[in-house]
């Protein structure tokens, strides 16, 4: 067949060849571009958020022996807890003042401050522990015991770094002087860094102990919020979608109804969080700030989310199966349930935690109802609290801190980002983990 | 051979989907202790009056049937009926092995179980047992009736779903095309089978090879556009056709 116009050796390149290969190459190298692009900025993201964020997980701490005087802190000397309840954290401010100045005295540490700047390195927050642990354990009044204070903001930060004698010129707040003594107390082991359990499950605190600040709370908040969210989405999302895509005729309204319902999807989180205000604060009056709203309100906004991957779920059991369960005689509803469900359920799960995982995040919608800006410093007691009183949820939370002028507060918003995609990196993974196991294989 | 009986008889049959006329006044007798098959080109509606045998068009909004079918006499059709039962009584195998992803058990245990069929455990498992031997394949999964039914070969999945339709007890069997997803030995092997359950069952087959339908029917309908063109015993249909059409169709020339 020598006559063939492609008659030429397979090894010969024309100019048309080696253009489709060229473009081929390119299309190659973009692609693989793209992807390191994309890589690159996830690396520099994961970086600034760990290095920025670590230091919230660490805390400075300075471990002092305080003499509990019986004649400072119950006077009668009774332990009646009515009367020990009446000495307030400015009769235990004193005693933190002596314990600094016996350290002094002990390790004869020369320094030109006055008690009151000695003691001022130790947190605001040590009166008020000291105070708890005491009504707690009235025992330990008259008794030395010794306590784990955190140091004051500035202090944590000039032992992280973030605080140095050059940058605090004038500031206010703390001296070089005291820094001096500081690190006469790191060489005697009083002050030390450990790790903060307190960031992690503690209540968030006033502007002006941002050492004491954690985001267990919000983290309360942040649950409950999820409870009512999974409680509520997930059985009418699957209903919703069980009963237009199973029963309901295909018809014009259902079309309309479906395409509604994606169109939902799309609407931004603050229109949930204004619809809220109006339906939930304004016109049943439920309490402002709590996670019941706040889930409701999220509620809302994840229903398209699951209703969507539902459907794409259900949509995805071959029909063959529900011919065959009707073909033996099962009524509709059991097809459904006993075939289609079960068969659909990782799906239906996948999108469902995908979902939750976004309302997890979601900050906008919660500014609408009062759950930014409200300083969660009480952990609730019961469900019915957790659900009802006010709260705050984790992304509120970083978002206040990130608000707030001091840069202690500035660590423990990155912080709490660390904690909040660990979560979302957690949910994720049980999502995906969920798709491979129980993907089917027809 | 048991005596055959008048089982199904479907009289000016039509079903229309919105605007097109799918069966076009068709009516047969189908009788019981024997295969009938039904041939005919793609689209001529054959699968399409299969289904309105078991009321499985109802599944389709747009589906209308009018005419009259009655199963041993009483008319499917009648608002009375619910097509549920319907369906216990006439069973259905399709032209794609669809085994439910369950146990070999579990598949042909459904049936039973939702129809309230079974007094207890031991009984349940005598059906299953029954209906496994007379789908031909109880031998071959005996041991293994708790591994799932989709990992079984393409034949052996399609003799499971015979096994699950008959474990309902049914009359009347319906099979679409069984043996169009399977290789030449499976289908030989369903052919033996059907061939087989023809003593017990009334069997309607769709097919597209006649000489499937030589082989294993007593009697043929051949279907062209929407009508029956021609209904009568296999013998007579493929040696001595009375319609031009069936006499193309089955020499090869149209179709």
């Amino acid at each position: 067949m020598t006559d063939l116009k492609t008659d030429k050796s397979l090894y010969a390149t024309t100019a048309h060849s080696k253009r489709r290969s060229a473009a081929e190459k390119r299309f190659h190298r973009l692609g693989l571009a793209a992807i390191l692009i994309g890589l690159c900025m996830l690396g520099i993201l994961m970086t600034t958020i760990v290095t920025k964020g670590s230091g919230a997980f660490q805390q400075s701490f300075a471990t002092l022996d305080i003499d509990l005087l019986e004649a400072k802190l119950d006077k009668t000397g009774n332990r009646d807890p009515e009367d020990l309840k009446k000495v307030t954290t400015f009769g235990y401010a004193p005693l933190i003042k002596a314990a600094v100045e016996q350290v002094v005295e002990t390790h004869r540490i020369e320094t030109g401050l006055k008690s009151k700047d000695m003691a001022a390195i130790i947190s605001k927050s040590a009166a008020a522990q000291m105070r708890y642990r005491v009504l707690d354990d009235p025992s330990l009044i008259g008794t030395t015991a010794e306590f784990k204070f955190l140091t004051n903001s500035w202090i944590d930060g000039y032992l992280k770094g973030r605080v140095t004698r050059e940058t605090i010129g004038n500031n206010k707040n703390v001296s070089v002087e005291q820094l001096d003594f500081v690190d006469r107390l790191v060489g005697l082991g009083i002050v030390e860094k450990s790790f903060n359990m307190q960031f992690i499950f503690g209540a968030d605190a006033s502007d002006q102990r941002p050492e004491d600040a954690g985001i267990g709370v919000a983290m309360v908040g942040s649950l409950a919020m999820m409870c009512v969210v999974l409680l509520l989405a997930l059985p009418i999302g699957v209903a919703a979608s069980v009963y237009l895509e199973e029963f309901a005729p295909k018809n014009r309204l259902t079309d309309i109804i479906a395409v509604n319902i994606a169109n939902l999807a799309a609407v931004p989180s603050i229109v949930f969080g204004i619809l809220g205000l109006a339906i939930f604060i304004n016109t049943l009056h439920f309490p402002q700030s709590a996670p019941l709203v706040g889930g409701l309100v999220l509620t809302l906004m994840t229903l398209p989310t699951i209703i969507i991957s539902t459907r794409a779920a259900l949509e995805a059991v071959p029909p063959s199966i529900r011919s065959a369960a009707l073909a033996l005689g099962a009524s509709k509803m059991q097809t459904t349930f006993h075939h289609v469900l079960p068969l659909a359920a990782p799906g239906i799960l996948t999108g469902t935690i995908l979902g939750l995982a976004q309302a997890l995040g979601e900050t906008a919608p919660l500014l609408l109802i009062g759950m930014i800006g409200y300083v969660a410093t009480n952990m609730p007691e019961t469900v019915t609290q957790g659900l009802l009183s006010p709260n705050s949820a984790m992304p509120a939370q970083i978002y206040e801190w990130a608000k707030r002028a001091d840069p202690a507060f500035y660590e423990r918003a990155w912080g709490g980002i660390i904690i909040l995609l660990i979560f979302l990196i957690t949910m994720n993974i049980i999502a995906v983990t969920l798709r491979r196991r129980f993907e089917r294989r027809w | 051979m048991h005596s055959q009986s008048l089982k199904i008889s479907a009289r000016h049959v039509n079903v229309h989907y919105d605007k097109t006329h799918a069966i076009k006044d068709v009516s047969a007798e189908i009788l019981s202790n024997s295969v009938t098959a039904f041939i005919g080109p793609s689209g001529c509606g054959k699968s399409t009056f299969l289904r309105c045998l078991n009321r499985m068009n109802d599944t389709i909004d747009s589906c209308q049937v009018t005419g009259d079918i009655l199963l041993d006499g009483e008319d499917i059709y009648d608002p009375k009926v619910d097509p549920v039962q319907l369906r216990a009584k006439v069973g259905m195998v399709f032209q794609k092995p669809n085994p439910f992803p369950k146990s070999i058990y579990d598949n042909v245990a459904y049936g039973p179980r939702i129809h309230g069929l079974a007094q207890g455990k031991s009984d349940l498992d005598e059906i299953v047992k029954q209906a496994l031997r007379r789908a031909a394949i109880w031998d071959e999964v005996k041991d293994r009736l708790s591994a799932p039914g989709t990992g079984l070969s393409g034949g052996q999945q399609q003799r499971i779903c015979i096994a699950r339709a008959i474990a309902t007890a049914p009359a009347v069997l319906l099979m679409d095309e069984p043996c169009s997803a399977l290789d030449p030995i499976a289908t030989a092997q369903i052919e033996e089978l059907i061939d087989e359950l023809r003593q017990n069952y009334a069997v309607v087959i769709v097919t597209h090879s006649m000489h499937q339908a030589a082989r294993i029917s007593q009697k043929t309908a051949f279907f062209h556009m929407g009508t029956m063109v021609e209904f009568g015993d296999t013998e007579k249909i493929f040696t001595n056709p009375t319609d031009p059409r069936t006499e193309s169709y089955i020499t090869g020339r149209i179709g």
